[in-house]
Formats: C-alpha cells, sequence, structure tokens
C-alpha cells in the first residue's frame, strides 16, 4: 500500500516537473518566434536589393534612395578582425590553462573567475575603456578603434567558453600523446585543439553573434559614416547603428528600413553560423 | 655490457598530496622478458607502471623520491628529459585513446615529432608498424579514415603500432586488454609473445590467468610495498611470502 503511494507520489512529481520544463521550453521557443515574426513582418517589405548593395544616398535617412552597404560591411570587417583578434588572445590563454596549469591552480581560477565578471559588464563600458585607449596611443573613431572595443567585449565570452570545452579534453588522450614524446605546447596544438575544434568553433560563433549585434560598445569607437569602410583608421558604419539610427527617426518609411536592417544582421548570423557548422563538420571526423 | 637492465629502480616513494601511495620499491626488470605487476586494485600498479615514463608528473600533487634508472639515466633527474625518456617506452592505457586523426596520422605521429617529413619513409614506417601489430589487413584500404571509427580491439592494436613506431626499448601495458572482447584480447596477449624477442615488456593486470600466461618475470605489490618479485614459475609455484601465496590462492584480493 504504501509503495504504491510512493508510486503515485513520483509518478505525479513526473508530470510536474515534464509540464513545467515543456512549457519553459514553449515559452522559449515562442518568444524567439515573436521577436523573428516582427523583424521578418514589419522588416522583409522595405528589403530590396538596392538597400543591400548601395551606400545611403544624401537624404537617406529622409527616406530618399539608397542602402546599408556601409554598415553591412563595416560590421563584417569589424566584427570579423574583433573575432580574429580575440581568438588570438584566447586560444593562448584556454591552452595554457588546460594544458599547462594543473587542475586545482589558484592562477587558473583566479583567471576563471576574473573571465565571469568581465562577462556581466555592460558593453557601453567597454566601449568607454577602449575609447580611453585610443585616446591613449592618438587613434581617432574608427574601424580599427571598434575592433579593438569589441575584442574586449568579446574576449571573455570567448575564453570562458572555448575553457568550458577545452577543459573536457580527457587527461588520458593528453598523456597518450606525451607517451609519444610530445611537449606540451605540440600536444596542445595537434591533439587538445583538434579534439575540443567543434566546441573552439561554437565559441568563436557565439562571440562573434555577440559582437555583430552590439551598438553601446562601437558609438564612442567606430563613429560612424555613409562612406564604405576602406580604412582601419577611418570611421566605420556598422549595422547595430544604423538600425539605431534609423529608429531614431520619427519617419515610418526609414523605421521600415531599421527593421530590414534587423532583419539583414539576422540573416548575416544565420549565413554565418550555417556555413561554419559545414566547414567545422568537415574538419571534426577525427574527434574521438 | 650487454646485461645492463632497460629499467631498475632503487628506493622509489610516491606521494600524492600526503597520501604515500609507493612505498620504497626496489626492482631490476629483466630485459626482454615480459614481466607482469600484479595485484588488488588499488595498490599502485598503475602509479609504478607511470613512474618509469614520468607520466605521473601530469598527476597533481605528486611527490617522487628515488630512482629509475632507464638505459642507466636516471630519469628524475632534475637535468633529464622527459621527452627523450618517453619515447623509449611505448604506453598501452586501460582503455585505447586514439589521438584525434587518421589512422595513417595516428601511427606518424610520433616519427612526425622525431622530424621526419619524407612520405615515402613514414608509408614505409606506418605500413611496418601496422603489420607488427597485426593491423595491417584490416585498415589497409582506409588509411585515412578517423582512427575513432576502429573498434575498440582494433583501437588498442592502433595504440601499439604508434607506440612502436617511436623505436622505444620498452612497451608499458596498463591492463591493455581490459575494456577488451576475449578475441580482441588474445589478440593482443599474442602480439605481446611475438614482441618480447625484441622488448622489454611490463604489463599491469589483475587477472592472474593472464599472468600466468604471460609472465616471465612477476612483481607482487600489495598497499604500495613490493611484497615480492622473482621469476614467474617460482612466485606463481612456490611464493616465499604468506601474502603472495594467499592473493594467488585467492584469499585476498
Ligand atoms: N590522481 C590521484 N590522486 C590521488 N590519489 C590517487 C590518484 N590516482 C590514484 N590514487 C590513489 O593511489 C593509490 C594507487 O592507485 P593506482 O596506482 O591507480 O592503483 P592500481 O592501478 O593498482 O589500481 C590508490 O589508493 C588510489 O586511490
Ligand atoms: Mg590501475
Amino acid at each position: 500500500m504504501d509503495k504504491k503511494n510512493n508510486i503515485h507520489v513520483r509518478r505525479l512529481e513526473e508530470n510536474i516537473f515534464k509540464s513545467l520544463m515543456v512549457f519553459s521550453t514553449g515559452a522559449i521557443v515562442l518568444a524567439l518566434a515573436l521577436i523573428l515574426w516582427t523583424v521578418i513582418r514589419k522588416g522583409l517589405p522595405h528589403l530590396s536589393l538596392g538597400m543591400l548593395t548601395q551606400a545611403p544616398k544624401s537624404g537617406y535617412y529622409l527616406g530618399k534612395d539608397g542602402g546599408i552597404l556601409n554598415a553591412i560591411l563595416g560590421s563584417l570587417y569589424l566584427t570579423g578582425g574583433a573575432a580574429l583578434l580575440a581568438i588570438l588572445v584566447s586560444l593562448p590563454v584556454v591552452l595554457y590553462l588546460n594544458v599547462y596549469l594543473k587542475k586545482g591552480s589558484p592562477l587558473a581560477y583566479i583567471a576563471r573567475f576574473s573571465f565571469d565578471i568581465l562577462w556581466g559588464i555592460p558593453s557601453i563600458v567597454y566601449g568607454a575603456f577602449g575609447f580611453t585607449i585610443m585616446l591613449l596611443f592618438g587613434v581617432k573613431s574608427s574601424l580599427l578603434g571598434g575592433m579593438i572595443a569589441v575584442t574586449f567585449l568579446i574576449f571573455p565570452i570567448m575564453s570562458r567558453s572555448m575553457d568550458e570545452v577545452v577543459r573536457m579534453v580527457p587527461g588520458e588522450l593528453m598523456d597518450a600523446s606525451y607517451a609519444l614524446g610530445a611537449t606540451k605546447l605540440e600536444t596542445a596544438f595537434k591533439v587538445v585543439v583538434r579534439q575540443a575544434l567543434p566546441g573552439i568553433s561554437t565559441a568563436v560563433l557565439i562571440s562573434f553573434g555577440r559582437g555583430i549585434g552590439d551598438a553601446a560598445s562601437l558609438i564612442f569607437t567606430a563613429g560612424f559614416t555613409d562612406s564604405l569602410p576602406t580604412s582601419l583608421l577611418a570611421p566605420a558604419a556598422t549595422l547595430p547603428l544604423a538600425i539605431f539610427f534609423q529608429f531614431g527617426t520619427p519617419m515610418p518609411e526609414v523605421q521600415g528600413r531599421a527593421y530590414a536592417s534587423a532583419l539583414t544582421l539576422t540573416l548575416i548570423i544565420l549565413v554565418i553560423s550555417v556555413a561554419a557548422r559545414l566547414l567545422t563538420r568537415k574538419f571534426t571526423k577525427h574527434v574521438v | 655490457m650487454l646485461l645492463k637492465p632497460n629499467v631498475s629502480v632503487h628506493n622509489l616513494n610516491v606521494f600524492y598530496g600526503k597520501d604515500h601511495v609507493l612505498h620504497d620499491v626496489s626492482v631490476e626488470i629483466p630485459n626482454k622478458k615480459i614481466t607482469v605487476i600484479i595485484g588488488p586494485s588499488g595498490c599502485g600498479k598503475t602509479t609504478l607502471l607511470k613512474s618509469f615514463n614520468r607520466l605521473i608528473d601530469s598527476v597533481d600533487g605528486v611527490k617522487v623520491t628515488g630512482e629509475v634508472l632507464v638505459d642507466g639515466e636516471n630519469i628524475y633527474d632534475p637535468k633529464a628529459e622527459v621527452t627523450h625518456i618517453r619515447k623509449k617506452m611505448g604506453l598501452l592505457s586501460q582503455r585505447p585513446y586514439p589521438l584525434p586523426m587518421s589512422i595513417y596520422d595516428n601511427v606518424a605521429y610520433g616519427p612526425r615529432l622525431c622530424g621526419e617529413k619524407n612520405k615515402k619513409k613514414l608509408d614505409r614506417i606506418v605500413e611496418h608498424f601496422l603489420h607488427t601489430a597485426s593491423l595491417w589487413d584490416e585498415v589497409k584500404d582506409k588509411l585515412n579514415s578517423p582512427a575513432a571509427r576502429l573498434s575498440v580491439g582494433q583501437q588498442q592494436r592502433l595504440c601499439l603500432a604508434r607506440g612502436l613506431a617511436v623505436g622505444p626499448e620498452i612497451i608499458l601495458g596498463d591492463e591493455p586488454t581490459s575494456a577488451l572482447d576475449p578475441k580482441s584480447s588474445k589478440h593482443i596477449e599474442e602480439r605481446f609473445m611475438e614482441l618480447k624477442q625484441y622488448y622489454t615488456i611490463i604489463l599491469v593486470t589483475h587477472i592472474l590467468r593472464q599472468a600466468k600466461r604471460l609472465a616471465d618475470y612477476v612483481l607482487f605489490l600489495y598497499m604500495g610495498r613490493l611484497i615480492e618479485h622473482g621469476p614467474a614459475k617460482e612466485i606463481f609455484e612456490n611464493p616465499k611470502e604468506k601474502m603472495t601465496k594467499e592473493y594467488i590462492q585467492g584469499i585476498i584480493s
């Protein structure tokens, strides 16, 4: 009797928690779908080939002709450069934490803890910080300035998410490489990076997505211009700021273009994610 | 001159943090024979084996005192070059860990680390050692496919080929058949019997029957102490220590 009761209670628990999980998943998916739907419904009618292939012409922000090619290119260059810089810093840090330092190392603990804190800092602060550094070196608002600010912004995200996957590489696998006479450096690049490659590429993608969508870090650092980006040291337009400016006008036509720009940004992230997935799959068939 | 042992151990003590896991082990491992380390689980067999190629260095908070001489060189000498020591030994672990690359690249990994770039030479090395590990016929048509797709038994033989390709004098095996099915285990045991003409082989096992099949020389470890060591026949048929006798009769485990 008692036993039966117990089973009833457990089954009830099971059902309650399962419903909760289904509900949460549903709520998240619904919210995402609603956001996407809004962007598509309001943006798609305004999206045109001209918008994707031209820089803004005079009067663009008042509803006249032109496009956002300046911002598309600016965002791609800027975030691409920042992602590259962030990889150059994150990968060595993560390999150092996981291959060179022992598991219980206080230094590793402090490093991880700092990344977690850096992750939570609002992006406007990174913008301000980047701006201070630019002043120090006499760099004006420019593609390079924005790149540096975004690198700071995405570095903790990239390092921490790379760290999580590199940590999962089994110690025995590293031992197998050491046993063959490999040094730590050789093991890090020939074995650990290969084994963690799918996770590393996800980390880069997450960071890229976070970087390309951020406006606040760029206000002071990248500036804005209607011409296409040609120089690292000249101001560059970016999609988040283009969206921000277009939303800022009272004209419904221009606001529609803001949605179209947001849609473009979403599509860029989508295309890059899919492409990166396909590429990584080619390189990761060896993962054990 | 020829009789100098490849591996000899003098007063080896190993600590993991405060735990004293190996007590004062001293032994000479005979050359070109199969030496088997037996003892109940947790007695320090893996630790002893890993101290032979300093893989023990990767354990947190490890401290080692005493000497392990490999070819007369104390590998715990601060001046000893650890990668050089490790190239003298091939290792088979409890579970095979193929490197995340193709079958070919797994075997070529060691030679490439030594700077071998010549494709023809590498081809020859890969084929030769895959033959030695008797894996060649099964993989010769898919050398470029991922090593991870092989069966566990094949992976263990691949790890053997990979270890031999470095050109070691010594083969270390830590319960190398424990993850394998009986047929693959037999396969591996047969390789050891062939290889002992050319290599000094040191195996850890907790399967007494396997020890009896393979061993020329036996070390019996208990709670971190080397209780007894000697030729297999002596240890199995006429052990001097009461504890060894009890372990072999299955009274203690
Ligand atoms: N990484 C480690 N850190 C701390 N203690 C360990 C570690 N590995 C093994 N030990 C301890 O050392 C002792 C010997 O372990 P081991 O050499 O693995 O024994 P065996 O291989 O004979 O089973 C055991 O008591 C085990 O709990
Ligand atoms: Mg063990």
